[in-house]
């Protein structure tokens, strides 16, 4: 299957590893993976932020770019959500006529990472090695918006070797919220607190999702605070095998 | 029409509200113990109940259908209630209310007022109006005679005094009703503002009380609570006021049904409130002689008129949404600056009174959808949020920085090869702040980011330049 990769702003940009994961994995499984070099983001942040124009004009892009692709894979549950939960109403009002069909069209064909490779390609074991133990942390929008269940769990625990810890308070935001991050850093920081002490809890040595976002948030926090945990999306871990399963 | 939400026009920005009440931590443990009390229990009790999705449904849909026609359910309920020898009154803002309020108690040379349930007669600011027309209100639901007597302000929708524990109200109590001695226990709390309250409930002629459902088809007036201060305050005075928003109204008795279910176990995990209080007009011989509602709008049509936010007006005050909160956990409800605080009021609030005083609530919260997950009657507040600050940002309150960096960033995302560049740009613009591999201070705004957390700097190579070398080497 050709699957197209749909890599999002932050994750091009921050996170260029977690793609390689996504290759690395799909590749393995047999699948042909393109990138359209033409893609930029999903509007997510000027969206919520208050600026839904500028979010439609990447709506619009994005509809352009990927409009013929068969499938596409998105190795982040919160921009997945963006487009299930908005596009068709910005569609709609944007008043495109094209556009309301192709998001008709295309959402089906829109997967996040761990959707992909359970829903579409029902693989549970990736062949994967990742000797550590590791926690989840479940992402607000993959869990309540996306209703991805324990499909992360399930990969996880076909990994070899790998221990999977259950995350207490699992389904509480960690606070990053994209820019309530920066307009309201203090409960922000409150809340990403209360996160790292859940994770401490847990005693893992590496926190994953499949979002780096909340990673990236988590990530800051254990770093500022020297606390030895690593953060790791999902298809990283996915995407270890014996020859490179070292922290 | 002036309209105003308690005192939410002149409160701080959340930011800088929530940034105080961060550093009392004893605040911090009430609410945070209080909220998990009430969490679990509704959890408990929603589990059991096998048909709560139907029932939020169907809860939605009546909603949907009376701020539809709510004009003739209104002139239904004025009908029916006028029938059944109430008075029913219409004030379009809180001044209209309060003089309306105030009129009565005066014809009846009262200077004295019973009160319980009312949290829209906050929304109003009665108590301040009455005080200034020289009539004095008693608040007798214990948590608002709590914030009564510690001239405090409510911080939950349902439980007001949630930010106090037992010891702190047991000085208060101690030094306001002027009591000698007083037990520890709560039981010991409960006897005195039972002895405190019963004087009151036995001795003022007119009371006062909120709806939490106003029926159509009867005219009807429905309070519920837990203690039975709300039943005397209903039926032992001789002249009975209720404040009623509009948006409270259901088409007729049975729906009910399911109202009553959902709202207890949403509101304080119970499966049924201990009084559920409804009357109908006057009845002689039975109850108060003389019944007024008032009917009040304060901004209510205003929020009707708009179809995407419409929705807000559904909301049947359980709270809920406030103790799943992650951010209300933090701060308690002080922090919204109205009566109305959480994800609720972060919704309410702008849209009640003008954007310019509230332009910080659309912002606050991280977006995380469990309120939209735990709410009784489907109100998508996430989705609301964010239209409202898309209205915050059409209304030009947001900051300048902000505009220029969301512009510059709709620039880069409007093709790929732009986004290439402006990656290869903030590469070179971050070399300056990072140090040892590490940017541990930003300037500006982005400041809040690392004020407590470090961020790792832009790796040398995007996922797009690795891509475009692998096809080359291909």
């Amino acid at each position: 299957m050709t699957i197209s990769l749909f890599i999002t702003c932050y994750n091009d940009t921050l996170f260029p590893e977690t793609g390689k994961a996504v290759v690395a994995v799909l590749e393995r499984l047999g699948h042909t993976v393109e990138f359209r070099a033409a893609q930029t983001c999903c509007g997510q942040m000027h969206y919520n932020t208050g600026y839904p124009h500028d979010a439609a004009a990447m709506m619009h892009h994005f509809l352009r770019v990927f409009r013929d692709a068969e499938t596409i894979c998105v190795p982040s549950g919160s921009c997945v959500a963006m487009m299930r939960d908005h596009f068709p109403k910005m569609a709609h009002e944007s008043g495109d006529a094209e556009a309301v069909r192709a998001c008709d069209e295309m959402l089906p064909r829109i997967y996040e990472f761990s959707e992909l490779l359970i829903d579409k390609l029902q693989i549970t074991d990736t062949g994967a090695h990742f000797p550590h133990s590791v926690t989840l942390h479940s992402t607000c929008h993959s869990l309540r918006s996306l209703h991805i269940g324990d499909r992360p769990v399930r990969l996880l625990h076909a990994v070899r070797d790998c221990t999977f810890v259950e995350l207490p308070r699992a389904d509480e935001c960690c606070g990053f919220g994209g820019t309530f991050a920066i307009k309201n850093a203090d409960v922000s920081a409150a809340m990403l607190a209360d996160k790292l002490a859940s994770i401490r809890e847990t005693q893992a040595e590496v926190v994953t999702a499949v979002d780096n976002s909340c990673l990236m948030h988590i990530g800051g926090g254990l770093s500022r605070r020297g606390i030895p945990v690593r953060t790791m999306h999902l298809a990283e871990i996915l995407a270890s095998t014996h020859a490179e399963a070292t922290l | 029409m002036s309209v105003h939400v308690g005192q939410a026009a002149e409160a701080p920005a959340f930011q800088a509200a929530a940034k105080d009440l961060l550093q009392n931590q004893q605040l911090r443990r009430n609410v945070r113990h209080a909220t998990e009390v009430i969490r679990n229990k509704r959890a408990k009790v929603v589990g059991e109940t096998p048909d709560w999705q139907e029932l939020r449904e169907a809860a939605r849909r009546i909603k949907n259908h009376v701020m539809r026609y709510l004009d003739e359910y209104l002139e239904r309920f004025e009908h029916a209630c006028t029938r059944a020898g109430g008075h029913v009154h219409w004030a379009r803002d809180a001044d209209e209310a309060n003089r309306i309020v105030i009129d009565i108690v005066k014809r009846h040379g009262g200077t004295e007022l019973i009160k319980v349930k009312t949290m829209t007669s906050d929304e109003i600011r009665l108590n301040a109006a009455l005080e200034a027309a020289g009539i004095t209100p008693h608040e007798t639901d214990l948590a608002d005679l709590i914030i009564q007597l510690g001239h405090d302000k409510p911080s939950h929708i349902v439980v007001p005094a949630l930010h106090k524990n037992k010891t702190e109200i047991r000085s208060l109590f101690l030094e306001k009703m002027r009591l000698g001695e007083l037990g520890e226990s709560a039981e010991a709390l409960a006897d005195a503002s039972r002895r405190y309250l019963r004087e009151k409930f036995l001795r003022v002629p007119i009371g006062f009380s909120g709806g939490n459902f106003a029926i159509a088809e009867s005219g009807s007036v429905c309070v519920v609570e837990s203690e039975g201060n709300g039943r005397m305050c209903v039926t032992l005075p001789r002249v009975l006021i209720s404040l009623v928003g509009i948006e409270k109204i259901v088409p007729t008795f049975g729906d009910l049904e399911v109202f009553l279910q959902i709202l207890a176990r949403s509101a304080t995990g119970e499966r049924m409130n201990p009084y559920n209080s409804i009357w109908t007009g006057v009845t002689p011989g039975d109850g108060p002689e003389e019944f007024h509602v008032i009917l009040l709008d304060n901004g209510r049509t205003a929020v009707l008129s708009d179809g995407e936010s419409r929705e807000t007006l559904d909301c049947i005050r359980c709270g809920a949404c406030l103790n799943i909160c992650p951010v209300y956990r933090q701060t308690g409800g002080h922090a919204y600056g109205s009566i109305y605080a959480g994800p609720i009021g972060a919704i309410l609030t702008p849209q009640l009174q003008s954007m310019e005083h509230s332009q910080s609530l659309p912002y606050a919260s991280s977006l995380c959808g469990a309120c939209y997950e735990v709410c009784p009657v489907k109100i998508n507040i996430p989705e609301i949020l964010i239209h409202l600050r898309a209205r915050v940002v059409e209304q030009g309150y947001a900051p300048l920085t902000e505009k220029v960096g969301m512009k510059a960033a709709a620039m880069a995302f409007s093709n790929g090869e732009r986004l290439a560049t402006a990656e290869q740009l903030a590469r070179l613009a971050q070399k300056p702040l990072v140090r040892d591999g590490l940017i541990r201070s930003l300037p500006g705004m982005l400041g809040g980011w690392t004020a407590s957390r470090d961020l790792r700097p832009i790796p040398p190579e995007s996922f797009r330049e690795w891509w475009a070398k692998r096809e080359k080497q291909a």
